[in-house]
Formats: structure tokens, sequence, C-alpha cells
């Protein structure tokens, strides 16, 4: 549609046309520097990776291109443990910031008065600080002298932690008495890193949300739950789509979570090509297993931007 | 019982600010902890020994230092080639427009082991040896997609009659540019670079493929403590990090609210 109206015969001759064509350098001068530098740094070796993956040979010896499939089946069935718990983790830590982001979104935009910079400035800030420093603290929070542990002990409420336990016991997130180096842990430590991601796009979503609507929604006897559902929910789907895919594509990749905060059973994908790449320096099963891992994560992304309905966003 | 119900948001985004803000004080308070042995897991003894010498561990403040100027580099030459390409698409109609949107969109999808591998086997394949040069190719690459949407955002928000306003009083186009276009532009292309900057800072994983041994940076030197036992200099160097970021949003929020004051 677009190509026709550029091409068709202008009416306004030959001038406008070459005016027109020195303005239209103008935008590809721009964008030459970056988007080279995307290509060359990033488009080919994307593509240098596929070719990777169907290679065969050794480190010692080099690799040459043998369009060998079976690197991906192989890789597959050794593999695909972990790759279903990246997704159920990232996805299980996506549906928790989204439950913990939106009523700290809605509270920040709505709730606080003028106590809204300080809070948002207080949700940005860990943004800005080490991500890795951070995970580390969680050590420390969940470990088995840890804070948490100390914390009931010393308030005599150890029957809460014990609860929980119980709780996180029976969900198969904890298998013993431990809360660190579980399942639990990781989810845990991916729900916390990656919180930032959703409150902000939530956060940005809400805030324009006019509140008047609401009101109009009560005036016509709707419900609270009712005036959520239809009126603030479908409204802040933008948002929510955004920091939801925000979230869920660097959790699926995520490996520092569950090395610091996992055990060997917890070991996800992103892990395994980190692994496979710099210690065990089979680079054809780790190029297949990224590919994959991306495959998977596009039509995760892709079913789901279908199924919400905003096809704008991507 | 109802009281809870009405503040129910209240309530869970007060306990969520808790489960936010729990690390960062955890950082802070261990930072004045004398460790037993070499893990610094419980709180033994209070000391501000760490504070006093924040470089006492070997290799602490190379790392640091090598993380700040990659982090510098790599946020400058992103910001703008990402504010010039979040000029084009915000500004201009041309052809290719929905493929270049595709190529900024893609290394955001991208998990970072992905990216850092494929540029690692492209490095391989071209017999590039990994270090400083490596690691700022990578982390501009990864850094350009964020700032050209931060930007842009801040591009197609402007109001088109002020720049020409401008032009209505006789103001060239390069004088249009610089005193109307920029500054009004001035807070997205801030906020991009700052988003670079804390990016680049803080990655572990790309960074991690693309460096050698002798270019270690400072979330690699966290990560080998991790194995190692965590001296407590690290987490004086969050302190300052956190508290930091705190004053620099902080001062950046107070300036934007007095600016829209005088406006």
């Amino acid at each position: 549609m677009a190509e026709a109206v550029l091409q068709a015969p202008r009416p306004d001759g030959p001038s406008a046309a070459v005016r027109h064509v020195r303005r239209n350098w103008v935008p590809y001068l721009l964008l030459a520097p970056g988007l080279l530098w995307l290509l060359i740094f990033f488009a080919v070796p994307t593509l240098s990776l596929a070719s990777q993956s169907l290679q065969t040979g050794d480190i010692d010896n080099g690799y040459a291109l043998t369009w060998h499939w079976q690197t991906y089946t192989d890789a597959l069935s050794s593999y695909w443990s972990q790759l279903l718990r990246s997704v159920i983790y990232a996805g299980t830590a996506t549906v928790l910031t989204l439950a913990f982001g939106y009523p700290l979104a809605w509270f920040i935009a709505h709730r606080s008065g003028r106590w809204k910079n300080i809070l948002l400035i207080l949700v940005i800030a860990p943004f800005f600080t080490s991500f890795l420093i951070r995970t580390l603290a969680w050590q420390t929070i969940l470990g088995d002298s840890g804070l948490l542990v100390n914390l009931t002990e010393a308030t005599h409420t150890t029957f809460l932690l014990d609860g929980f336990k119980a709780v996180l016991r029976a969900l198969g997130l904890i298998s013993n008495d431990q809360l660190l180096f579980s399942p639990f842990a990781v989810i845990c430590g991916l729900t916390y890193n990656f919180l930032p991601f959703m409150v902000l796009p939530l956060y940005a979503n809400l805030e324009r949300l006019d509140l008047r609507l609401t009101e109009a929604a009560s005036d016509l006897y709707a419900s609270p739950v009712q005036t959520f559902r239809r009126v603030i929910w479908p409204l802040s789907l933008p948002g929510v789509v955004a920091g939801t895919l925000l979230t869920f594509i660097p959790a699926t990749g995520d490996f520092i979570n569950s090395v610091l905060l996992g055990s060997t059973q917890t070991t996800m994908i992103g892990q395994v090509i980190d692994g496979q790449f710099l210690r065990v320096l089979d680079y054809p099963t780790a190029a297949a297993l990224s590919f994959v891992l991306m495959a998977l994560i596009i039509s995760i992304v892709i079913f789901y931007v279908r199924r919400a309905g905003t096809e704008e966003l991507v | 019982m109802s009281w809870i119900r009405r503040n129910l948001v209240i309530i869970v985004g007060l306990a969520v600010m808790v489960y936010v803000l729990l690390p960062n004080l955890v950082v802070i308070v261990y930072s004045f902890n004398k460790p037993a042995g070499r893990f610094n897991f419980s709180f033994t003894q209070f000391s501000i020994d760490a504070w006093t010498n924040p470089c006492g561990t070997p290799g602490i403040c190379d790392s640091l230092g090598l993380s700040l100027q990659i982090g510098v580099v790599a946020s400058l030459v992103a910001t703008v080639l990402g504010t010039m390409v979040a000029f084009a698409l915000g500004r201009h109609r041309f052809r290719g427009r929905a493929a270049t949107n595709l190529l900024i969109f893609l290394p955001m999808a991208t998990p970072e082991v992905v990216m850092g591998s494929s540029l690692l086997t492209l490095f391989i394949a071209l017999g590039v040896p990994s270090g400083r040069t490596t690691i700022l190719i990578a982390h501009i690459m990864f850094c350009l997609s964020f700032v050209v949407v931060t930007v842009k955002a801040r591009v197609a928000s402007l109001d088109p009659r002020l720049e020409e306003a401008a032009a209505d009083l006789y103001a060239g186009p390069v004088q249009t540019f610089l005193k109307v276009t920029l500054p009004l532009v001035a807070p997205g292309i801030a906020a991009g670079g700052l988003l670079a900057f804390s990016l680049s800072f803080d990655d572990y994983i790309i960074t991690n493929f693309n460096a050698s041994p002798s270019s270690v940076t400072f979330p690699m030197y966290v990560w080998g403590a991790a194995q190692r036992g965590v001296p407590v200099q690290i987490n004086v160097i969050g302190s300052v990090m956190f508290l930091g970021a705190l004053a620099i949003v902080a001062i950046g929020q107070v300036v934007s609210a007095q600016r829209s004051k005088a406006v």
C-alpha cells in the first residue's frame, strides 16, 4: 500500500520530486551509523550463529558447514527439561511481577499524593544499582541463618515462616526446610530483579488513565470488580503487554538468579548455553540451543501479542 | 476488615515497596559488618573498615574503573547513534521504516545469552581477540535499541507547532534545531543515556562472552567473588551506587519540577 503511494507519478512536476529526493536523504544519513552497527554486530553474528549450529568439527581442527541438523535433535533431547524449566520459571516470575507490579503502579500513580515522586524514585533507584550485588543480598535474606529466619525468631513469629514453608513445600517450590537454593529462591530473585521492567511501563500507562472513567462506571452501578474488569484492565492492556514482554524475554534467558539462588536442580537454559560455549567449547550445540531458545521465545511472544490484541506494539 | 478492603491497594503497594527495597537495605547494613569468615552472610560485628578502605581487596577498584570507562564510552556512543536513529524514525517517513523498526526491536527481544554467544562466534570467525574493544562493541550494540525507544517517545510527543513558531520568527533550520528542538528532546536523550549507562555498567552475561582474563568488569568481579567469598567492599560499592542513584534521580526530579513551575 505504502509503496504504491510512493511510486505513483507525482503531479507537481520534477522540481518538487528533486526536492523530495533531497529531503529523503536526511533520514538515511541519520539512520546509517546506528543501523550499520546493528547490522554488523547483531544481524551478521546471528547469521553466523545459525551457520555455526549446522557445522561439525572441533576447536582444534576447525569447523565446516555440513548442514548437520542432528545437532538440534541431540541438543533438544539432552536439554529439553532445562528449556521447559526456563519457560516455567520466567512465566511464573512474569505473572508474579504483574500481580505485584500492578497494585504498586496504581498506588504510585493515583493514591500516593505528594509521596508520588519519592516512591517513583525508590522504584527506579534499585534499577541503577548493581543487579548482581542485589541478587547476592537475597542469599543473606533467605539463607539458613539469614535475615528472614533471625527476624521471625526475634519476633516469635517462626510459625508464620513455617506455615509459608509448608505452602511452598506443597507447591513443590522447596524440597526440604531450606528456602535458599530452591526453585522458590530462583523465582523470588527473578520476580525481584525484573519488577521495575513491569512497574515502569504500567506506571506510564496507568498515570494517563482518566479517573473520571472509574467514577462514570460507578455512577452506572458497576461494582469495583466490574469497573476493574470492564474499564481499567482493558485500558491498561498496552502497559501490561509491554511490561510482560520486557519481563518474560530477559527472564527466560537469565541464569544469574538460577546460579546464585538455585541448585543443580534449577538449572536454566542460559546456564547450559553459557557452559557449552565457554567451558565445554561445543560451539555447534551451544549455537543450536541459542536458536531453539530464540525461536521458542519469539513464538510465545507472537502468540501472546496476537491474543492480547495490541498488535501495534510489535 | 472493611478498612483492609478499602485500603487494599495501599497495603499491597507498600508491601511490594518493602520487597523492592529490602535487598538494598541489606546491602547497606552488611557494608558495616566485620565478617568472621570469607562469606559476609551473618552480621557479626559493626565496623567501618570497609568504608574507610573501599579498594582494600585486590582487583576490586580496577574492575570498577574498567566498568566506569566502558559505561561512559558505550553510553555516549549509543546515545549519539540512537538519538540520530530516533529522529529519523520519529520525524521522517521513508522507505524501509518497518524493516528499521524490526531491526531496532529484535535486540531487545533476544535473550542476552544468545546475543553474547553470537557475537563471540563472529569474533572467533574473524580472529578478533577478546578484550576491552570487543566489550565496548557489544555494549554499544545492546544499549542502542533502548536509547532509540526512549528518545523516540520524546520526539513523538513534541509539538510541531513550536518549531513552526520558531521558523515564523525567522530562525533558520540549524537555529531552530539547536534552540528549540534539542532542548525539548534533551530530557529524553538524558534518560536514554542514563539507561544505557546503567545497562552497560550492570551487564554480566554478554560481557562474560566477550571479555578476556585481563579485562574484568565490575559485574565479572562480583560474579567471581560470589564463588570465592564476597568481600565487604562489594557491599560498600553497592551502597554507594544505591545512594548515588537515589541522589541523581532525586536531583533530576527536583530540577524538572522547578522547570515545569518556571514555564
